[in-house]
């Protein structure tokens, strides 16, 4: 298994990897967000919570077809497959490379985006800790979209349309407590919600995950 | 004999011939009979006015949206467990027909809320959890489409249905907590006191009838359809088998 | 442990390709498989690999013991050749990655990412990953394509070299691999005339 994690991690950090492209496109969002909405800072303020917390969801969902689709079509998932690792292990290793590629780095990305757009000095905390509360189980369910698309030939826009209305809970309760945490409310609630979410999908999803994975590869 | 013996898609064609012509009607008569006495029969409301008779509609149409949805969960289990091609048919069938009611409760969920509210769309809890299982829908259809072999379609989207269900349950309770919203509670319940007044009730249980049995008899006949579909195919199956082994004997 | 088919039918895209094919597999032996294209040599070395279900029958003795290559290497361009064996390697918990270099020649090339090698020095590449899976079956879909003769020896060499470790060979290739092999032509095993109805996905449906 660190085998699996330390060959991703390697290509995913070597030239055509495409790490740091889900930050660019982050860090694009975040500046067109002023552009359509105009710079004044009490507007910007209000609504820096959620943009970050939209900005990075999409910025993970830029990555999503990358963890499996390389590897289906050059055939190292059927070799995987008849390795002596579990698929559903496979696929949790996978989820963790993903995040540990694309979620942290926005977990990291995050405060220093929120100044730009005027986040009030109580929601720093709030946002960085729903971020790394909430990224996990973007990239746990985004595994979970590439297993179910990985035989379609142009499967990235579906993969979107299947993902998104997943993320619905995660969004709602990770920009919830950011939100709540930029106002000075108390987000104790919204956290455990999302931290419950993350420990659930971590929990469970891998197994569905792995199942339509056995589809795909017959 | 069991249950499971129509399972057989021969023998569920057959029998879906048989029950469909009374499905058929019974819809059409209890849907123009609960209509027809909702509209005209019963007085307005003395606080909505003409404005609430959209519940006719509105209310089994959302009924069936959210029922769609569960059937195609079971079929998804039945065809996960059991393998029965008629299960997936069916889930498959009835998708376009639940994206329909949804369409349908939340377009006159928009025209009812415009009188009432002001406003023609407010992200209300029960409506913003409608648009939400209205994307659940397009992306199981999609997913349908974009397969090209039936079983492997079958059993990625069954278990995208099953996700899926989790995650609309889990987004109901995400969105309760986003937002109180102003929509009026449940029309109808089973352990709670009736929020509908027994005018509008009788002639509200008949329009669900009738939305019952239409769904039905749609989602019968879109399954036919589909196994009609599949025989084609494997009859062409086996006739391009028969003449490329013709060829062969013949080179 | 023997490898044993019994009575297997495999199916491709839901419609069955063979039936009915039985065979077994001592240690030490190897069985090459013959056939034209798509008559479902792939389709019957998947199954037997346990990345597709049969349509009936059984592969008994396969389990954790095969190591499949098909069509495609499973080798990534961005990694050094070493680096490629060293990750199989790990994640088959084996360590012997000079051998399996030395076995096809692949020393010099060594610290070479695997995107810079020719499609032969790939494939030799693939096949090396075989030696350090450790397991017992190789399973092999066409394993010479794109290898020049020395190459091709280098290959049959290692074949023979795992043969006499009492390692087993399942191979589907059209050419002569100068090996001490059984021959399986699958011709006779094709689904015939109206192939349909066979346990097909479709057969309730006519």
């Amino acid at each position: 298994m660190r085998a699996l994690l330390v060959r991703d991690l390697r290509l995913a950090l070597r030239a055509g990897g495409g790490f740091g492209l889900g930050l660019a496109f982050f860090l694009i969002v975040v500046v067109l967000v002023p552009f359509s909405v105009g710079p004044q800072p009490e507007l910007l303020g209000r609504i820096a919570a959620g943009v970050l917390w939209l900005a990075a969801l999409l910025a993970c969902l830029l990555s999503l077809d990358r963890i499996l689709a390389l590897d289906f079509e050059d055939g190292t998932l059927d070799v995987l497959a008849t390795a002596p690792l579990p698929l559903e292990a496979v696929l949790s290793v996978k989820a963790l490379a993903h995040w540990l590629t694309t979620g942290v780095p926005l977990v990291v990305a995050a405060p220093v985006l929120a100044v730009l757009l005027n986040l009030p000095a109580a929601g720093y905390a709030g946002l960085v800790l729903s971020l790394a509360l909430g990224t996990p189980a973007l990239s746990v369910i985004g595994t979970f979209g590439a297993a179910l698309t990985v035989g379609i030939k142009r499967g990235g826009l579906l993969l979107s349309l299947l993902v998104l209305p997943l993320y619905v809970p995660t969004l709602i309760f990770g920009a919830e407590a950011a939100r709540r945490s930029a106002q000075g409310l108390d987000a104790t609630t919204p956290m455990l919600m999302l931290a419950g979410i993350s420990a659930g999908v971590l929990a469970l999803m891998p197994f569905a995950s792995a199942a339509v994975l056995r589809v795909n590869l017959r | 004999m069991s249950l499971w013996e129509y399972a057989n898609p021969v023998k569920f064609l057959r029998l879906s011939e048989r029950v469909m012509p009374w499905l058929w009607g019974l819809a059409v008569l209890c849907l123009s009979l609960g209509l027809v006495w909702g509209f005209f029969g019963t007085p307005d409301d003395f606080r909505q006015g003409s404005t609430v008779k959209i519940i006719y509609i509105h209310v089994p149409a959302a009924l069936m949206a959210i029922n769609g949805w569960f059937m195609m969960l079971i079929a998804s289990l039945i065809w996960l467990i059991r393998r029965h091609h008629v299960s997936a048919l069916a889930a498959k069938a009835a998708a376009p027909v639940g994206v329909t009611m949804t369409l349908i409760a939340l377009i006159t969920g928009a025209v009812w809320g415009q009188p009432m509210w002001g406003t023609w769309w407010a992200w209300d809890p029960r409506l913003t959890s409608f648009l939400i299982l209205f994307l659940f829908y397009l992306g199981y259809m999609a997913l349908w489409s974009a397969i090209e072999d039936p079983d492997t379609a079958a059993d990625l989207t069954s278990v995208l249905c099953l996700v899926g269900s989790v995650f609309a349950v889990l987004s109901r309770y995400a969105v309760n907590f986003w937002n109180q919203g102003l929509h009026q509670g449940a029309s109808l319940s089973l352990d709670k006191e009736k929020n509908v007044a027994d005018v509008f009730y009788h002639p509200l249980l008949l329009s669900i009838a009738g939305f019952v049995l239409l769904f039905f008899a749609l989602v019968l006949y879109r399954t036919g359809t589909e196994i009609r579909v599949r025989r084609t195919r494997a009859l062409r199956a086996r006739q391009g088998a028969r003449q490329g082994s013709l060829q062969e004997g013949s080179a | 442990m023997e490898l044993t088919l019994s009575d297997l039918s495999v199916a491709r895209g839901g419609l069955p390709v063979l039936a009915g094919v039985s065979l077994s597999l001592a240690p030490g032996h190897a069985l090459v498989l013959r056939g034209p294209n798509g008559s479902g040599k792939t389709t019957l070395l998947r199954t037997i690999a346990g990345l597709q279900p049969a349509l009936s029958g059984q592969v008994t003795g396969a389990e954790d013991r095969i190591a499949y290559a098909g069509h495609a290497d499973g080798l990534k361009a961005m990694l050094s050749v070493r680096e490629n064996l060293t990750f199989w390697a790990e994640v088959f918990g084996t360590r012997d990655v000079e051998r399996a270099m030395q076995a096809f020649a692949l020393v010099p090339l060594a610290e070479r990412l695997a995107g810079t090698l020719s499609a032969g020095q790939k494939r030799r590449l693939g096949l090396a990953r075989l030696l350090v899976t450790g397991r017992t079956i190789w399973v092999l879909d066409e394993p010479t394509v794109s290898l020049d003769a020395d190459a091709v020896a280098l290959f049959a060499g290692a074949v023979r070299a795992h043969l006499a470790q009492g390692g087993m060979a399942l191979i589907a290739t059209h050419i002569d691999l100068g090996l001490e092999a059984a021959v399986l032509d699958v011709t006779p095993f094709r689904v015939a005339l109206d192939g349909v109805g066979f346990g097909s996905s479709d057969e309730a449906f006519l």
